[in-house]
């Protein structure tokens, strides 16, 4: 696989798989305006998979569906960080604001590259995420002086570059994420 | 034979899915026309990449198009073309008129400080009193407004 799949497969699965954890907060987030929030970034982060997934399928002569969903969990390039279930919601804004530090300066140094195609997905995806990271920031403001919250961005720090090998709860996300598509016979269309 | 103006208006005909009020040319998603011979083919972006009325808009558009008795091509295109600038005149006069407060334009950046500022007016009734209650909304392109002096909460177009 050529390095510029493999860079646009970590990214994908990083977005993918944070959006389905997102999700988990849609109906149950602590107040009604977050249940929005976090639906919204769900959404646009599963989009920004959708089509890194789709030049990496490009390159790779495949299609976006099966790089997302017909690979084994262990072939997933996603971090550590992204693939906790965190009902807890003190941790989630911890990974919220990890993630948004980190991919902010991928993007960064995406948006520079000499490939065309990558720096202009990148600066798309750019436009978008500005808001993930002004909520980023202004949850980060209401909480840092918290213990709670202080203890998770400490727990969870380590998590942000962790590329080897996956937890367990990749595995329990990978059987829900993919449930309706291996039920299918190959080749079903909707 | 079709002309690129044919297809032009008829794309101009073509709404938002989640905006109906305006078009898909008005939203200045539309980056180029060309006619081959028997095929069109349109080259349009997305707004936002998870935006779910992409693929309504690019059956909508092949449905225009074959009507016209032409072959439809219409592709999408992942790159950074697309900004609210695009929206043009015309579009933002639509969205104002449907209580959307139209984007702003983006030399002026976007901070938490500006999203919180009086800077945005009501759609209703014109005021700035008006406070940001939350960046996300019922579509990814949309924040939540509340007008102090009309007391009516309304939605406000991302500046993208």
């Amino acid at each position: 696989m050529s390095e510029r799949a493999q860079l646009l497969l970590e990214i994908a699965d990083d977005e993918l798989i944070l959006g389905w954890r997102d999700s988990e907060w849609t109906g149950i987030a602590p107040f009604l305006e977050e249940d929005v929030a976090f639906s919204s970034i769900a959404q646009n982060e599963i989009g920004h998979a959708r089509a890194l997934y789709e030049l990496a399928a490009r390159d790779l002569g495949t299609t976006a569906d099966e790089l997302a969903f017909d690979r084994e969990p262990s072939e997933y390039r996603c971090s550590g960080l992204v693939e906790l279930r965190l009902p807890e919601w003190e941790r989630t804004i911890a990974r919220h604001v990890l993630y948004e530090q980190a991919d902010a300066e991928r993007l960064e140094r995406l948006k520079a590259s000499d490939d065309a195609e990558v720096a202009g997905l990148a600066a798309k995806i750019d436009r978008e995420e500005v808001y993930h990271r002004l909520h980023a920031e202004m949850w980060h403001e209401r909480l840092k002086d918290e213990p709670r919250y202080q203890a998770a961005v400490d727990e969870l720090r380590p998590l942000v570059g962790q590329r080897d090998g996956h937890s367990d709860e990749l595995q329990g996300l990978w059987e829900e994420m993919t449930l309706v598509r291996r039920s299918q016979p190959a080749g079903t269309t909707w | 034979m079709v002309t690129a103006e044919q297809v032009w208006e008829a794309l101009a005909e073509v709404p938002d899915p989640e905006i109906p009020v305006i078009s898909v040319v008005d939203l200045g998603v539309v980056r180029d026309v060309r006619i081959e011979d028997e095929r069109v083919r349109v080259e349009f972006t997305p707004t936002f990449l998870g935006c779910p009325a992409l693929e309504v808009m690019r059956a909508q558009m092949a449905e225009r198009i074959e009507a016209l008795g032409a072959h439809p091509e219409v592709e999408v295109v992942l790159d950074d073309s697309w900004s609210t600038d695009r929206i043009t005149p015309e579009g933002r006069e639509k969205l104002t008129a449907a209580g959307f407060a139209p984007p702003t334009p983006r030399g002026e950046g976007t901070t938490l400080v500006q999203l919180q500022s009086n800077g945005f007016r009501c759609p209703y009734c014109g005021s700035r009193e008006t406070a940001l209650e939350n960046i996300f909304g019922p579509t990814p392109c949309r924040s939540l407004r509340y007008c102090r002096s009309c007391r009516q909460p309304f939605e406000q177009f991302k500046t993208i």
